[in-house]
């Protein structure tokens, strides 16, 4: 890859530390407004949403690989398996698909 | 005092550690399949260390959306940690800037759970240096072990591993949304800008997930304040 991998990787390091360092350095006992901290809580629940969907079911150009990949994942979750389960799992079941194939 | 701090720390940090290991084994194979060399897949995660944003930016490398895109996105995906960073404030033993500046850097959403949720008035700063520390080995560790593990693998494997991202992802939602309504609407609502944004090709996929983000998160805000229950 070239070296624009190396100034996103940069640009990504400033951007993830940013938020991490400003309020245990400088912002030391100030309160964000109310509905700008329930808005941010919010967030990493609908970035999962909007990154699974509809993304997941065209991982593969067979859409079946997408479609087995999902349920196999959802059933899962559901079932209340850990999330190292539900990788290896969803891979496990792709992995006999595809031999099947 | 300072070395047992920095031990029980390190004891404390190992559940993450092992958490890490398959996730981090999985970004590696995962960045070797998008075409990325091992020095690069482990710098980012010897300079970015968030496991989220690292996943989104290979799914986004793939799709070929632009770096400038890719660098913002990141800096939604990680903008929660501003809170966690904000209530840790609180938590944490007062002390020089510097050395709060350095652990800063290691605040994940595991690592914060881990110190948010320790015991006492106040985490000492050695302890929180335990914690991120070895999760830290173990992710960068375990980074460049998956991307060497990966050249090895059959086709069929590395075709069936392309769910592993997808599934991480279901995977931390799924027990989210037990018994809490607000974050199902969450996810429905930022699913559904999303592929209203893909299926139509308004936006392009970077922009697209971060829109649909702010969106519903903004959105659902509205509706549960409204609701006057939020």
């Amino acid at each position: 890859m070239d070296a624009w991998y190396w100034w996103m990787i940069l640009g990504m390091a400033i951007v993830t530390y940013i938020p991490r360092a400003i309020p245990l350095t400088f912002l030391e006992g100030r309160e964000l407004p109310k509905p700008v901290q329930n808005v941010l809580r919010n967030i990493p629940y609908a970035v999962l949403g909007a990154l699974i969907f509809p993304a997941i079911f065209f991982i593969q150009e067979n859409i079946w690989f997408g479609v087995i990949g999902a349920t196999a994942a959802f059933g899962l979750a559901f079932s209340g398996a850990n999330v190292m389960i539900v990788v290896l799992g969803s891979i496990a079941v792709l992995a006999g698909f595809s031999l099947l194939l | 005092m300072q070395a047992r701090d920095f031990s029980a720390g390190l004891k404390a940090g190992t559940s993450i550690a092992i958490g890490y290991f398959p996730i981090a084994l999985t970004f590696g194979l995962l960045a070797k399949t998008t075409g990325l060399t091992i020095l690069e897949a482990t710098a980012m995660s010897i300079f970015v260390f968030a496991g989220a944003a690292q996943y989104i930016s290979l799914s986004l490398i793939a799709s070929g959306v632009s770096p400038t895109v890719i660098v913002l996105n990141t800096f939604i995906v990680n903008i929660r940690h501003f809170l966690m960073t904000a209530s840790l404030n609180e938590k944490m033993e007062p002390d020089s800037k510097w050395k709060k500046a350095l652990y800063a850097f290691g605040v994940t959403d595991e690592t914060f759970s881990i110190l948010a949720t320790g015991k006492g008035n106040r985490i000492p700063t050695a302890f929180a240096a335990g914690v991120i520390l070895i999760a830290y080995g173990s992710w960068v560790t375990f980074t460049a072990v998956g991307h060497r593990v990966g050249a090895s693998l059959p086709l069929f494997l590395q075709a069936a591993m392309s769910i592993a991202l997808y599934a991480m992802f279901v995977g931390l939602l799924v027990p989210s949304m037990r018994g809490n309504r607000k974050v199902v609407m969450l996810a429905l609502t930022a699913a559904l800008f999303n592929s209203f944004f893909y299926f139509t090709g308004l936006l392009a996929t970077g922009w697209a997930i971060l829109v649909a983000t702010l969106a519903s998160s903004i959105f659902i805000e509205i509706v549960y304040a409204r609701k006057g229950k939020s």
